[in-house]
């Protein structure tokens, strides 16, 4: 089957349930996407679908086919930084860093739908991902930093 | 090809060894009262410096066995390392230990001796019948990320400034310059004309040369990034998915694999029927492993998939009591004479106080706890007829070394260990269950890597968690304080149970049982803390903050209450009980930061807290209120002392990581057992906190104290009593079990 991620063409040949999440780390080894619970119940695995923030490990492959899949690779690179990106370093977000690919992918999708979200929002939206180490308060600070970033470009 | 200076009975001294392309400077500690201990195996070629710094053609690499799991371990060495040998803190590399067993010998690196020569030390020691070296032993062996800050803070700048010295020294030899008109930036050594020479050029040089010893460390006014703000060296890629953690490692001709053990904690395997997962597409193997099969595919997934399909015959089943109800009265009946572990403090004559007038009676538990990092645990194993090689995140490098030697039937030093940077332990890691078992997969596959991946649901049911554990107060108040306390806490030993895995018996006391609660920093008149050891029920294993994880939550719970019944405010009666300057001083912070004054009302309350844990004393104010939805977290308030900030930020943020780790499972987890199973095996039935339920959390750091400590777990134990004393002053709740989602609501 085809698939496109991070504007790159693919050709895998696995089942169509098997799910997004396995497809971009065993097959493509896209390991930037993070497998924490497999069950959607943590947001490591976070990557775009056409635009929308999904669990990658809830969605088959047969349903990616024809797709838009970016992943946090494909987001920015360390030399050109997404802003969502640019703000997670600005404020120094990770510790171990686990959930962060996640964090920062449901993030830039939320920047995408409300370009100054709340603090209700951000509680709403980016209580989905779940940070072990507990980098919830610079994960909201971040938000913001990058909300105002975005609204200057 | 390297050699090692002479020892004299300095606290620790710099040694050289020549390195392929370079030469390598490291600090060697002498460990007093016992005599180095390392130094008689020694042989020609092999130094015992570790963590060590490598200067060659590539620029200066930290060689270093400190495990990151996320505390940024890697970037505070960076930073001691860059003070004093004049780098830019972005040219620093880290590396845990290149596959050469010339770089990377854990059985003569201080972790080693950390977990091996004390251990034996300690028989002497109890012998000796000193207590407390038992618990600076215990201390070395179990508290992971917080040692690393203490342990470094003095011995890595003390290389970096040896090592900067004698490449000034090479480079004087080189051109005739004095010494005195050379310095060094960036890297490089700087001669008076401003021509620069490279560090990497001189290393040769270097390599033949005496170590200039005891050069004289920078004042602090002279630091250039210790104190100060800075970005942590692994922060770009941890935002960019551009650094690899032990699970995403890819070995050429590499397998995946999956296991699935007994449901039961500990239980065996019969058999197993492999008929249909065998026919399924990309399945290598089902193997049988220690406990349990295992599944090897071409992709984790479909090792997962097939490994529903397999149907195992189990065998034995775990010993544990069969309800919670069980494990409950196992602790209970622990607090008999019979039963007593230890009895560290024993102020006044707490029977005499005891023996009459109005008794405060009350009982508090503590349930188990996974720790459940965000990284499924994983190890990549490849074993051979004579060698074996081994990728994975550990904070236990030379058990590892030892057990996979073991299990493949070959030397231990045959064993190449790449530590791999972990998403996350509190404590999880230190374990190493998953290397053993991907081991048993490898030596019947020989010659592939096998890269054994847990499902979350084997890695959080399997998990040997934090103990339970539970504590009874008596206590009296006279005149409106506080007069006498007599705390008794039961749980079974956590030492005893993760050493005992490793093949190691610790006699004598725990002290991890009272850790937190038989220091705490209070002059009551009449203070008595007791521990008890209740027989072994779940395995349990090291989880952030250890015992003071239960003992913190149980000492304040019981303070207050007395407190409470002395109608006293739990602030203000803590000031006046407080014996110690710097525990005062954390107390102090916390009203200042919070403005402390009395009750709120209006359905708001604050409570506090104050542990002293790891050397550090941290104290906590919280501040909930009662809303439609439950009750809120509004704020938090902390302040440890820890003698040196190093990295302001990070400081921060594991601080803020620590009480938000300590609010998510005061509040909602726990782990159960029913028939020896855990009942929960994902994070939908183990939460955490989520971001919703997160409070402000502002931090204070006090630099009181002439002791550098580390804070990844100082700011975990008095959180949920703090919490809970706040619940109290807002709804009149008393809440003296955890997890508090039990009896109240939270928003
Ligand atoms: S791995 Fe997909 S949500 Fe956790
Ligand atoms: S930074 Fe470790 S899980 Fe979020």
């Amino acid at each position: 089957m085809k698939l496109t991620v991070d504007g790159v063409a693919h050709e895998v040949d696995v089942e169509d349930d098997m799910p997004l999440l396995w497809v971009l780390r065993d097959e493509l080894k896209l390991t930037g996407v993070k497998y924490g619970c497999g069950i959607a119940q943590c947001g490591a695995c976070t990557v775009h679908l056409d635009g929308a923030a999904v669990r990658s490990c809830q969605i088959a492959a047969g349903d990616a086919e024809g797709a838009e899949v970016l992943t946090i690779t494909g987001l920015g690179q360390p030399n050109a930084l997404h802003a969502v990106q640019a703000a997670w370093v600005e404020h120094q977000v990770a510790q171990c860093g686990y959930c962060q690919s996640g964090q920062i992918m449901q993030a830039a999708a939320l920047l995408e739908n409300d370009s100054e979200p709340t603090d209700e929002v951000i509680d709403i939206v980016m209580s989905g991902n779940l940070c072990r180490c507990g980098t919830y308060p610079r994960i909201r600070a971040a938000i913001h930093t990058a909300a105002a970033k975005m609204k200057e470009a | 090809m390297g050699r090692l200076k002479t020892l004299t009975r300095r606290a620790f001294l710099v040694g050289t060894a020549a390195v392929a392309g370079g030469v390598a400077f490291g600090v060697y500690t002498v460990r007093r009262p016992h005599e180095n201990p390392l130094l008689g195996d020694l042989e020609p070629g092999q130094a015992a410096l570790t963590p060590y710094v490598r200067i060659d053609g590539d620029g200066v690499t930290l060689i270093t066995p400190r495990a990151d799991k996320g505390q940024g371990a890697y970037h505070v060495q960076a930073v001691l390392l860059a003070e004093e040998l004049d780098l830019d803190l972005a040219e620093v590399r880290v590396d845990p230990g290149p596959p050469s067993a010339a770089y990377w010998n854990t059985a003569l690196a201080p972790e080693a001796a950390e977990f091996t020569i004390p251990a034996q030390g300690m028989m002497r020691d109890m012998v000796e019948g000193g207590l407390g070296a038992v618990m600076k032993v215990m201390g070395m062996q179990i508290t992971g990320g917080s040692t690393t800050v203490a342990d470094q803070f003095d011995k890595l700048r003390a290389a970096a400034a040896s090592a900067r010295e004698t490449l000034k020294l090479a480079a004087a030899d080189q051109t005739g310059v004095a010494v005195s008109d050379i310095r060094t930036e960036n890297g490089a050594v700087i001669l008076p004309d401003g021509r620069a020479i490279a560090y990497g050029d001189l290393a040769g040089a270097v390599a033949g040369m005496d170590v200039v010893q005891d050069v004289p460390l920078r004042a602090p006014a002279q630091w250039r990034y210790i104190g100060k703000p800075m970005q942590r060296i692994d922060m770009l890629g941890k935002c960019t998915g551009t650094l690899d953690y032990g699970i995403d490692l890819d070995v050429p001709g590499m397998l995946q694999a999956t296991v699935v053990l007994n449901p039961a904690q500990g239980g065996a395997l019969n058999r197993f029927d492999a008929t249909e997962a065998e026919k399924m597409r990309g399945v290598k193997a089902v193997l049988p492993v220690t406990g349990g099969f295992a599944v090897v595919a071409d992709n984790t997934w479909r090792a997962f998939q097939a490994a529903q399909m397999v149907v195992p015959d189990w065998g034995d089943t775990s010993n544990m009591p069969a309800t919670m109800e069980g494990h409950w009265q196992a602790l209970s009946d622990a607090f008999t004479d019979d039963q007593q572990d230890s009895r560290q403090r024993d102020d006044g004559d707490v029977d005499s106080a005891l023996s009459g007038g109005k008794i405060i009676e009350a009982e508090y538990r503590a349930p188990y706890l996974a720790h459940a990092p965000l990284e499924p645990i994983s190890a990549i194993v490849r074993v051979d007829d004579t060698t074996a090689e081994v990728w994975t995140g550990t904070q236990i490098p030379r058990f590892v070394q030892t057990n996979v030697a073991r299990i493949a039937g070959i030397e231990a030093d045959a064993v190449t260990l790449h530590v791999q940077m972990m998403g996350g332990s509190f404590g999880h890691r230190l374990e190493d269950e998953v290397v053993k078992q991907a081991t048993e997969i490898a030596v019947q596959l020989k010659g592939v890597p096998i890269k054994l991946t847990y499902a979350r649901e084997e890695d959080m049911t399997h998990d040997f968690p934090r103990q339970i554990a539970m504590a009874r107060l008596r206590g009296k108040v006279t005149n409106g304080q506080v007069e006498a306390m007599d705390l008794s806490i039961a749980c079974p030993s956590v030492i005893v149970s993760q050493m005992g895995r490793q093949g190691i018996s610790m006699p004598g006391p725990d002290s991890q049982i009272v850790a937190g609660a038989w220091n705490a920093p209070f002059a009551i008149p009449h203070h008595r803390v007791t521990g008890y050891r209740a027989a072994p029920l779940a395995p349990i294993s090291s989880w952030r903050s250890v015992g003071a994880s239960h003992a913190g939550f149980f000492q304040n719970a019981a303070l207050d209450e007395l407190i409470f019944a002395a109608g006293a405010d739990p602030l203000e009666e803590r000031l006046r009980l407080v014996h110690d300057d710097l525990a005062q001083k954390v107390l102090e912070a916390v009203a200042d930061m919070s403005s402390w004054d009395g009750p709120l009302g209006n359905g708001r309350g604050r409570g506090v807290a104050l542990t002293t844990s790891f050397g550090v004393p941290c104290a906590e104010v919280i501040e909930v209120s009662q809303t439609e939805a439950g009750l809120k977290l509004d704020k938090v308030w902390v302040a440890a002392e820890v003698g040196r900030v190093v990295d302001p930020v990070n400081f921060e943020n594991l601080v803020q990581g620590g009480v938000i780790f300590a609010l998510g499972h005061a509040m909602n987890c726990e782990i159960t057992y029913a028939d020896g199973i855990a009942e929960q095996s994902n994070y939908h039935a183990y939460e955490g906190m989520r971001l919703y339920q997160c409070p402000d959390i502002m931090v204070r750091g006090l630099e009181n104290g002439d002791q550098v400590r580390g804070i990844g777990e100082p700011p975990v134990p008095p959180a949920a009593a703090a919490l809970a004393g706040a619940i109290f002053a807002a709804t009149g709740t008393r809440l003296r079990e955890m997890p508090f989602n039990k009896f109240v609501d939270f928003a």
